[in-house]
């Protein structure tokens, strides 16, 4: 019965965090581009949020009449399927988790690798020669990231000694883990931006902005879902980041764990606007070479030096 | 990498220095006193219109949005029976003001027009006309013109001197 709360509980927060970032979003990109965000509408802003909802809402929802019509309408539902899965398993507090599973790490990963199919779907459904090719690159440039996102986790895994996000956690009471496997994290951090598709490696959908762009036929509740999909992906790669880096829950007594949790996620989102306000998008070849020949490597040398150090104790 | 993460550094400081941004409806810009906005049509000094429907400002405007009819009272004076500004049109570049013989048109930094309509935007002469004069206070045509109109006779004008009789004795 405490379950069905935890469920509601944690999918209401999640989707109001997803909403707010609309406005965060905005605002934060604004203030380090020396401009205002939108700061009219309601309480500085804030009431932007239902605005843009009622907005999306009241598109036209228009399929391509070339389009293929079942993937079309099946591909912004795998982002949000797949994602909010991934939720499930995220500890927000000590007994505030939906699924506690001893292979949580690796169900991660593996609904990251089912979010790709978004991506693919949604350009070739699209029947567009410019979506297509959109949708290969992106999902190119996800495919091998996830490469080296899997590889870098492995260091904390095996400090931890287990899969489980909980008992990660819970190893971090007395140091937290970005400090022994500070280059996992770096490596951690560059893999879930890219799988994320989101800036400066959104070649997937900003590629658009000179010709289409895997979402470009959409439109209305559809592109509102890709939207919000994009932004409960950064909200993930957050609370995933927190908990197996920066100690989840824990934090001093005086403010609920919670508190902690949903701090440290902020600072991680913010994080993640900055990256997209500061840096300019690098060309599809130089970040594939990046990925295969710097950060694979730099991974495997992460576990080995892991291992050789845990051994040696 | 560190010009990666400089970048990084600097972009999250610009967060606090001042914003570009102009607050526009609650701070005004500041706009010289020769700015090129709203027109209008002016009157002398005596209360009466500048305006003497010469045309030479429909004739100077480059888009064609001035439109005027003249006609004449009962003292001679000509005046404008409609004067018809079409700002959808006007690209307030300020030639009509150039070319007014009597600077009755003139441009003033009042910019904020905005109509929902496009038909509000075509302005007559009862928007168009002020009861003061405008940018020059002293300047009366008639008053420099040489022409005979109701009130002033030919030689009343400021800088001229009464006609000479030349069938009479001149010495």
């Amino acid at each position: 019965m405490v379950i069905a709360f935890v469920i509601a509980g944690v999918l209401l927060m999640v989707i109001t965090i997803a909403a707010i970032n609309i406005f965060i979003e905005r605002r934060l990109l604004a203030m380090w581009q020396d401009r205002h965000g939108p700061n009219r509408t309601g309480f500085h802003g804030i009431m932007q949020v239902p605005a843009d909802m009622i907005k999306i809402f009241l598109k036209e929802d228009w399929i391509p009449p070339f389009a293929d019509k079942w993937v079309f309408v099946l591909a912004p539902a795998v982002v949000m399927i797949t994602i909010l899965l991934s939720f499930a398993l995220v500890p927000f507090a000590p007994g505030f988790q939906v699924a506690d599973s001893n292979i949580a790490l690796l169900l991660f990963l593996g609904y990251s690798s089912l979010g790709v199919y978004s991506v693919v779907l949604a350009g070739w459904a699209s029947n567009n020669k410019y979506s297509l090719i959109g949708a290969m690159r992106g999902s190119a440039q996800m495919i091998s990231y996830e490469v080296f996102m899997g590889l870098s986790l492995l260091g904390v895994v095996m400090i931890s000694g287990s899969f489980s996000l909980k008992s990660i956690v819970e190893a971090q009471r007395h140091l937290w883990f970005v400090v022994p496997q500070f280059l996992g994290f770096a490596i951690f951090l560059i893999a879930a931006v890219a799988e994320s598709h989101r800036a400066p490696f959104d070649l997937p959908e900003s590629e658009g902005e000179l010709v289409a762009g895997f979402h470009s036929e959409y439109s209305g509740i559809k592109f509102g879902m890709f939207f919000v999909g994009e932004y409960l992906g950064i909200t993930l790669v957050s609370t995933i980041i927190v908990t197996l880096f920066f100690g989840g829950w824990l934090g001093p007594d005086f403010l609920p764990p919670v508190f902690w949790f949903l701090f440290k996620t902020f600072c991680f989102i913010a994080f993640i606007i900055l990256l997209r306000a500061a840096l300019p998008r690098p060309r599809y070849d130089q970040f594939m070479e990046v990925g295969w020949k710097i950060l694979l490597p730099l991974s495997l040398l992460n576990i080995i030096i892991t291992a050789a150090i845990l051994l040696a104790k | 990498m560190i010009s990666i993460l400089r970048t990084i550094w600097i972009t999250f400081t610009h967060a606090f220095r001042k914003r570009e941004t102009k607050g526009y409806p609650e701070k005004k810009p500041f706009l010289p006193a020769r700015y090129r906005a709203r027109i209008i049509l002016t009157r002398d000094p005596d209360g009466k219109e500048r305006c003497v429907a010469c045309n030479l400002c429909a004739a100077a405007c480059p888009t064609d949005c001035i439109s005027l009819q003249a006609a004449e009272d009962e003292t001679g004076r000509r005046y404008p029976e409609f004067f018809r500004i079409n700002f959808s049109r006007c690209i307030f570049c300020g030639y009509c003001e150039e070319a007014c013989p009597t600077n009755a048109i003139q441009l003033t930094p009042d910019f904020e027009m905005a109509e929902y309509k496009r038909q509000n935007l075509v302005y007559e002469k009862e928007n168009l006309l002020i009861n003061g004069t405008g940018k020059y206070h002293d300047y009366n045509f008639y008053k420099q013109a040489g022409i005979e109109i109701g009130g002033k006779k030919k030689g009343e004008g400021d800088q001229d001197e009464l006609p000479t009789d030349v069938r009479g004795l001149i010495t």
